[in-house]
């Protein structure tokens, strides 16, 4: 019975590092290569040694597939391929290319600069990672080898985000990855066509959520920082530089554009410019909106929004500024806020979720007086608002391994000489109703043909070999043979009126190609017996004649 | 090269005139016989590529229905002698073609073709035969012989091998098919055929064209008339899951047909044992489709959604229902907490971390999530990545609303929502449809925030179409009005040229809640019970908006009055003057109340200045055989009466005009035909004449502007019009016939007259009984010898009957509006001149209102004339016209001006002219429109009626620095 194995590699069930081993037809697929956000010893990457075990990774493997940038599902790449040893295909799709060296580059940057770890991959291995990537379109059809074979769908989510369905001969699984079906501001939402694979294996963070209008949430945003504007107040909004970013500030550049505003905007320097960068060049990734717009203008050359300088943060009059990161712990964010903090006119928006300890979590769980480095105290009498937008998002796993068995059909070419015998012979084929076909199957390199008998013969160099059934039927009757063979004759006659019966002059009946010979029994004379002999191809009619002469000859005829 | 460049302006003005030379040249050398010429040609081609070419170049021009039939023969001649398929294609798409020229009969080749249908080939030829023959058979829809004949032909090549032909012949189904069963003519054994049932068994065909045809096939046969079985139903619902999206989508509408035609038969449900209505079962699954894969297949669904009234209640909030949930736990969702947060009277929403949490504990084990947590089509198709379908789920949202005020009420958070979408026509949309709606909902403060709030958007077309709204909303509170006045006031600040909508939207908001606004007067008009507060200045245009609200509430408010100080009421007479049409005449005391006492809501039939039309109206007609010095007088008379009426009576205006209109063209008539002239030898009277041909020529404007001018004329009016009109042709056929000497062009236009003529009996065929005793009644008896006769002859006829004839009866319309527009921009008023360089162009904004003009994107022109005599017409793009409400229209769009240097600033004049083209009326010949992409894109202009106010534009061309 073939079947499809899943295991996934990444453990806990809290944040994700994706990485799961999908074992179809023969074929090993990791999907994904994420890392731990949360560890910073050996769990942060997952087990390869499942693997490693048997022996080397790129003979067990087949090829990686990578559905985005984010590093819980790239993370772990360069380790896994320079560290530990893979020198097969990696697939992702060209914006991901693009994007995840820089955020890999980064996060190595304050593992190995910042906190001063040891044995982590280098710079040089991240470029080497890199090269062994191929980059995909979407909807192009992938041939691994010959018949491992994949294709990239649209899965929203951030830039280059896509789903995969890898599929081998007729046994297919899709991979969603992470995917949003509503869109927002810069993306569209996910789609794949109609392709019924037998394994789904999808992202289900939200599936037990429902939530609120995207409109309504961006409503409430965009009042509280028009509010806070008008008030002639500064509005600091903490991010991280990749996805929401981006969406908040299409939010707010359309909205400025919108309602004629005036109050500038900054956006802070680092990482999102390059990014930033990015999010222009693939513009056919984006949503319907930003794609129709382009013609005119490209929607991610911001008109409101400038870069940030430190200077500005003191510049009289009302502003907005996005900064990173994201929970204030650190950084230009932090130090803004802590400038700002004490004029109740200012207002602060977290629009992510923080971690515990931070100060963005500290702010929103209500505390008014903070502790700051050195014993100072800081008042914070700025208005504190957060947004209910999406958490991070995460994969459960759990270290075990699915099977799945499956039924795959199996294609069989049909000659085209016996499909129009068969038309020939009867009614044209009916969708509901099974068809009986007479042919031999020939199974050839692993495919499987379906020939008449004579063209296998001629084929496989085999001489026919004749196979005849031979039946004997004692019947009563105490004329001569002769006579016997003319009432057997023209019972038949009367009985099977479509088929071509025949008194031959040796005395013997034929029934289409089946012959009855009558002789009389060496014992008692009173008995006949009559010899049936058949064809294997006519066993059907052949069967149904001896069954018929068993019944024995109507007495009428005498 | 400056001149180069004004060439070019002026070339793409006049591009239409152009054209119009070039058509009427091209009918003319269309004479020569065809078939002859054909015939040599299609002989002399030696390859099939040759062949072709020619019958391309054939294709290109049309045939007269006379020379049809020896085409046809030769093109049939030509298929049997044939082997190349290209070639045969051609020549049965040609004998399609042929088979649709207007006045040719085409049974006599439906034989031949059904022959060579038989002994045909190729898939592709067959298709294109096919089409021939449903060609011939749409064209001759009584036949019942021959659509029987040819269902036959259809039926037998069903089952051919290639889907372009079994798509055809399903097309031919729908097309001919009919539901009364067929019987063989023979009578041998009764071939009882039931298309449905035939077309029904290709809804499992092998390929998604033949499926999507099938169902086509019976959408047509559904358009035909004929009702479709209930039984096909279950078979459409399986076609829902199909993967081609062009048979999800065609499945689609087959669903909703259904479900119009058996509303209320009862279907079960699959899997349990449970039945609903076909409609609400029909409305699921078209419910279902808007979250189709294809977004093609949402937007037709999200559309048909709108139109199902006929759906339950339970089942139409459904679609609306859209419960949130976190770790499958009930939350409450926004508009949920808004509610609730308005009727506890709490303000500021929550700043704390996890206000939105979920309350209620639930064990996931128990939880069904399809059933507690399922969103309705509405609220997914609302939220759609395309553009397209949002905006078509607003549509169906209105719709539905529309019918039922429950679901108005329940969807109007949706609506505001969709005031914050990110493509500005969706936000146009929805603003739209609310206003629609209006009449069933009021709005909660919450809401009316969120609308209030869009009153900041830059673009203009939204703001008028908020306050377009905000004119028919209903508030709940005064704190609403207070509010909605702040932010009309705020919108009055940031964008001053919305002033008059502004002002016109207030005296809406105000006449509604009178008693809404009238605890906030003390504080509009910031009054203090003890102290005189300063003067407001006059001029301020947000205390102008403030005044407009109070005074439209005062109307039905008369304690509110007592509220004013005095320089309240100075400022009540100078608006009451200077914007009469903002401020309402009110009871004031101690002033007399000047206005007329009808009030409104009197039916105008019933309304004694109506009466009055109908009288002075019925003694004109009553009154023909007077003598005609009475006439004439009794005319003027009248015309003057019904002119007074028009400007005291708004609502009559247009009955009025149109009415006197149609009088001054009696009147004219009759003054022409009693002229001494006509008594005196010709010679004598070249000087008079003048007078008759200038009447007939006014007669024939006037007709043109009540044919054209006036929205909601129907049929019988346009049979009235265009006899006048033919009444006038004739005047000036005699005219002509008297001045002129010589017989030659009289003989031209004698026959142009007698085409006139014979095509307004084509035209209004069915009317003419109505017409008794009338000018073209008797011209049309005397047809016949008139065809015969001598031009002289003729006009002689035509004289003596043209005075013989009565005056026909106008019946009055229902609804009649006389298309009227203002240019609001450019004002006119600047004496600073528009600079530009000569030879260049420089753009100028033009912004105007129409009101009650119809299809203006095609008829609405813009002219602008020079002051050396040069006029230029301009065509808008028809995305220059917004629709704001019904019956207005708004033109915004940008002139392009050029001329040469001028010494010094001159003024040009801009006005808007309505288009207009008496023949579309006739039908058009298939050649054109089935034929190559024709010069004649753009439909003709014969004349033009200009329909506003000219303005002066100042301008000064400068000569270009070298």
């Amino acid at each position: 019975m073939p079947e499809i194995r899943v295991t996934p590699l990444g453990a806990g069930q809290d944040v994700g590092r994706s990485c799961i081993l999908v074992s179809i037809g023969g074929k090993n697929v990791m999907l994904d290569c994420g890392m731990h956000m949360g560890f910073n010893d050996d769990r942060r990457f997952p087990d390869f040694s499942y693997i490693t075990r048997n022996g080397r990774l790129t003979d067990f493997l087949d090829c990686v597939i990578i559905s985005h940038f984010h590093l819980d599902h790239c993370g772990a790449l360069p380790y896994f391929s320079e560290m530990v040893g893979y020198d097969g295909p990696i697939y992702m799709t060209h914006p991901t290319q693009a994007i995840c060296p820089i955020l890999l580059e980064d996060y190595r940057k304050i593992a190995v600069d910042k906190k001063g770890e040891a044995n982590f991959f280098t710079s040089q291995m991240i470029k080497d990672c890199m090269k062994k990537v191929v980059a995909v379109h979407l909807h192009q059809t992938v041939q691994v080898d010959d018949e491992l074979e994949i294709k990239a769908y649209y899965a929203g989510h951030v830039l280059g985000a896509a789903m995969f369905q890898i599929k081998v001969g007729s046994e297919s699984v899709v991979y969603t990855g992470d995917y949003n079906m509503t869109p927002d501001r810069h993306l569209g939402a996910a789609w794949i066509d109609k392709c019924r694979p037998n394994l789904l294996i999808t992202e289900s963070t939200y599936a037990t959520t429902i939530r609120d209008s995207k409109r309504c949430r961006e409503r409430d945003f965009l009042k509280k920082v028009h509010e806070a504007v008008e008030r002639g107040g500064k509005v600091l909004i903490p991010v991280f530089a990749l996805g929401r970013a981006q969406e908040l500030c299409i939010l707010l550049e359309t909205f400025w554009e919108r309602m004629n505003l005036k109050a500038p905007i900054y956006f802070s320097t680092g990482l999102t410019e390059k990014a930033n960068h990015y999010y222009k060049l693939f513009i056919t990734w984006t949503n319907q909106k930003i794609r129709k717009t382009f013609v005119q203008r490209n929607m991610f050359e911001f008109k409101h929004i400038k870069a940030f300088d430190r200077a500005f943060a003191d510049n009289p009059g009302p502003m907005v500024v996005f900064a990173t990161p994201g929970m204030l712990h650190a950084g230009q964010s932090l130090q803004i806020f802590r400038k700002w903090a004490g004029n109740e006119k200012n207002m602060v928006i977290m629009p992510g979720y923080c971690v515990q300890g931070t100060v963005g979590h500290k702010i929103l769980s209500g505390q008014r007086k903070l502790e700051m480095e050195g014993r100072q105290v800081l008042e914070v009498k700025m208005q504190v608002e957060y947004m209910s937008f999406r958490v991070s998002c995460y994969m459960p796993a759990n270290g075990e391994t699915v099977t799945l068995p499956t039924s795959p059909s199996i294609p069989v070419g049909i000659s085209l000489g016996l499909l129009k015998r068969e038309m020939a012979q009867g009614l044209l084929p009916d969708a509901k109703k099974p068809r009986l076909l007479h042919g031999t199957l020939i199974m050839k390199d692993s495919n499987f043909r379906l020939v008449s008998s004579e063209q296998a013969l001629k084929e496989l160099g085999l001489a026919e070999h004749q196979l005849r059934f031979t039946c004997r039927v004692h019947l009563h009757d105490p004329r001569k043979e002769q006579e016997t063979a003319v009432r057997v004759y023209s019972h038949l006659k009367s009985v099977l009126k479509e088929h071509c019966v025949q008194h031959l002059p040796d005395g013997s009946v034929t029934v289409e190609s089946i012959l009855i010979q009558a002789a009389a029994h060496s014992e008692d004379p009173g008995t006949k017996v009559l010899l049936v002999s058949w064809t294997y191809q006519d066993e059907e009619l052949g069967s149904h004649l001896t069954s018929l002469l068993k019944k024995g000859l109507p007495q009428a005829a005498s | 090269m400056a001149a180069h460049l004004k060439k070019r302006v002026y070339e793409e003005f006049t591009k239409v005139v152009q054209q119009e030379e070039i058509a009427t040249k091209k009918l003319r050398l269309t004479k020569p016989s065809k078939s002859a010429a054909l015939h040599i040609d299609l002989c002399k081609a030696t390859s099939p590529a040759d062949a072709l070419q020619y019958l391309l170049q054939f294709a290109r021009k049309p045939v007269e229905a006379e020379s049809v039939e020896g085409v046809v023969r030769i093109l049939l001649e030509h298929y049997y002698k044939e082997n190349d398929p290209s070639v045969r294609l051609k020549i049965a798409s040609l004998l399609g073609l042929l088979s649709k020229t207007a006045g040719f009969s085409p049974d006599c080749i439906m034989d031949d073709a059904i022959n060579i249908l038989q002994n045909e080939k190729s898939h592709q030829v067959l298709a294109q035969l096919l089409d021939t023959l449903l060609a011939i058979g749409t064209k001759l829809p009584e036949n019942q012989a021959i659509q029987m004949r040819l269902v036959d032909v259809a039926c037998k090549h069903l089952t051919d091998t290639s889907h372009g032909v079994r798509n055809k012949c399903l097309q031919l189904l729908g097309n001919l098919g009919s539901l009364e069963k067929s019987v063989t003519k023979d009578g041998e054994g009764l071939a009882v055929r039931d298309v449905q049932k035939i077309i029904g068994d290709y809804f499992s065909d092998q390929d998604p064209r033949v499926r999507t045809a099938a169902i086509k096939a019976m959408l047509q046969l559904h358009e035909r008339g004929l009702k479709l079985h209930q039984t096909i139903y279950n078979q459409a619902c399986k076609l829902l899951s199909d993967d081609y999206e062009q048979v999800r989508s065609a499945a689609v509408q087959l669903i909703w047909v259904v479900s119009q035609l058996y509303p209320e038969s009862i279907v079960p449900i699959p899997s349990s044992n449970e039945e609903i209505r076909l409609v609400d079962d029909a409305f699921g699954k078209i419910c279902h489709m808007v979250s189709d894969g294809s977004w093609v297949v949402r937007v037709q669904a999200a559309k048909l959604l709108g139109s199902m009234e006929q759906v339950s209640s339970h089942f139409l909030e459904q679609t609306l229902d859209k419960k949130l949930m976190s770790d499958l736990r009930r939350k409450r969702t926004a508009h949920e907490r808004a509610k609730e947060l308005y009727s506890s009277g709490e303000f500021s929403s929550g700043r704390k971390w996890g206000d939105d949490a979920p309350k209620e504990e639930i064990d996931t084990g128990a939880v069904n999530l399809i059933e507690s947590g399922a969103c309705g089509a509405f609220v997914h198709g609302l939220e759609d990545e395309m553009y397209e379908v949002r905006i078509a789920a607003v549509e169906a949202l209105c719709m539905l609303a529309q019918s039922s005020p429950s679901f108005a009420e329940k969807c109007l958070d949706f609506l505001v929502d969709m005031f914050n979408d990110e493509i500005e026509e969706v936000r146009l949309q929805s603003i739209h449809t609310m206003r629609k709606i209006s009449n069933n909902i009021t709005l909660r403060e919450d809401q009316l925030d969120t609308v209030l709030a869009v009153l900041e958007d830059s673009s203009r077309d939204i703001r008028e179409a908020l306050h377009e709204l905000l004119c028919c909303t209903n508030v709940s509170t005064k704190e609403g009005i207070h509010l909605a006045l702040v932010e009309l006031l705020k919108n009055l600040t940031k964008y001053p040229t919305d002033r008059d909508s502004i002002w016109k939207c207030l005296k809406f908001l105000g006449s509604r809640h009178p008693t809404l606004v009238l605890p906030l007067v003390p504080e509009l008009l910031s009054t203090h019970p003890f102290f005189d507060t300063a003067e407001p200045d006059m001029d301020d245009p947000a205390y102008i908006a403030v005044l407009v609200l109070i005074f439209n509430a005062a109307k039905t408010c008369p304690t509110m009055p007592a509220l004013f100080s005095d320089h309240t009421f100075r400022h009540y007479a100078y608006l009451r003057d200077s914007l009469s049409h903002l401020v309402p005449a009110l009871r004031l005391p101690g002033r007399k109340l000047v206005s007329s006492a009808v009030s409104a809501n009197i039916t105008p039939h019933e309304d004694p200045s109506h009466q009055f039309l109908q009288q002075s109206l019925e003694r004109v007609y009553s009154l023909q055989h007077l003598d005609p010095q009475g006439t004439q007088e009794l005319l003027e008379l009248t015309i003057r009466d019904l002119q007074r009426l028009g400007e005291l009576q708004s609502e009559l205006a247009g009955v009025a005009d149109f009415s006197a209109t149609y009088l001054r063209c009696q009147l004219l008539l009759i003054k022409a035909l009693q002229e001494k002239l006509w008594n005196v030898a010709a010679p004598l009277y070249l000087k008079q004449s003048d007078l008759a041909s200038a009447a007939a020529k006014q007669i024939m404007e006037e007709t043109y502007k009540m044919e054209f001018m006036y929205s909601g004329v129907e049929n019988k009016q346009v049979v009235i019009i265009h006899h006048m009109r033919l009444q006038a042709k004739a005047l000036q056929l005699i005219v002509t016939a008297r001045t002129t000497r010589g017989v030659d062009p009289l003989f031209g236009m004698c026959e142009k007259f007698l085409q006139e003529v014979d095509f307004f009996q084509r035209c209004f065929i069915a009317d003419l009984p109505h017409l008794q005793d009338s000018f073209v009644d008797k011209l049309l008896d005397l047809m016949p010898r008139l065809m015969t006769s001598k031009p002289v002859e003729v006009v002689k006829i035509v004289q003596t009957m043209l005075r013989q004839s009565t005056f026909l009866h106008l019946p009055l319309p229902e609804q009649i509006h006389k298309a009227s527009a203002t240019i609001i921009e450019p004002a006119g008023e600047s004496d600073n001149p528009l600079r530009f360089t000569s030879g260049l162009v420089v753009a100028l904004d033009v912004d105007a209102t129409l009101e009650h003009v119809q299809d203006p994107q095609s008829t609405v022109k813009v002219q602008v004339l020079y002051p050396d005599g040069q006029a230029q017409m301009i065509h808008p793009k028809p995305a220059d016209f917004r629709n704001p409400g019904p019956g207005r229209h708004r033109l915004i769009t940008q002139v392009y001006l050029s001329h040469t240097a001028w010494t010094e600033p001159c003024q040009v004049e801009v006005r808007l002219l309505l288009a207009y083209n008496s023949n579309s009326r006739i039908p058009k010949s298939p050649w054109i429109e089935g034929g190559e992409v024709s010069s004649q894109v753009e439909t003709s202009i014969e004349g033009t009626i200009p329909f506003s106010k000219s303005v002066k534009v100042y301008i000064m061309p400068k000569p270009a620095r070298r």
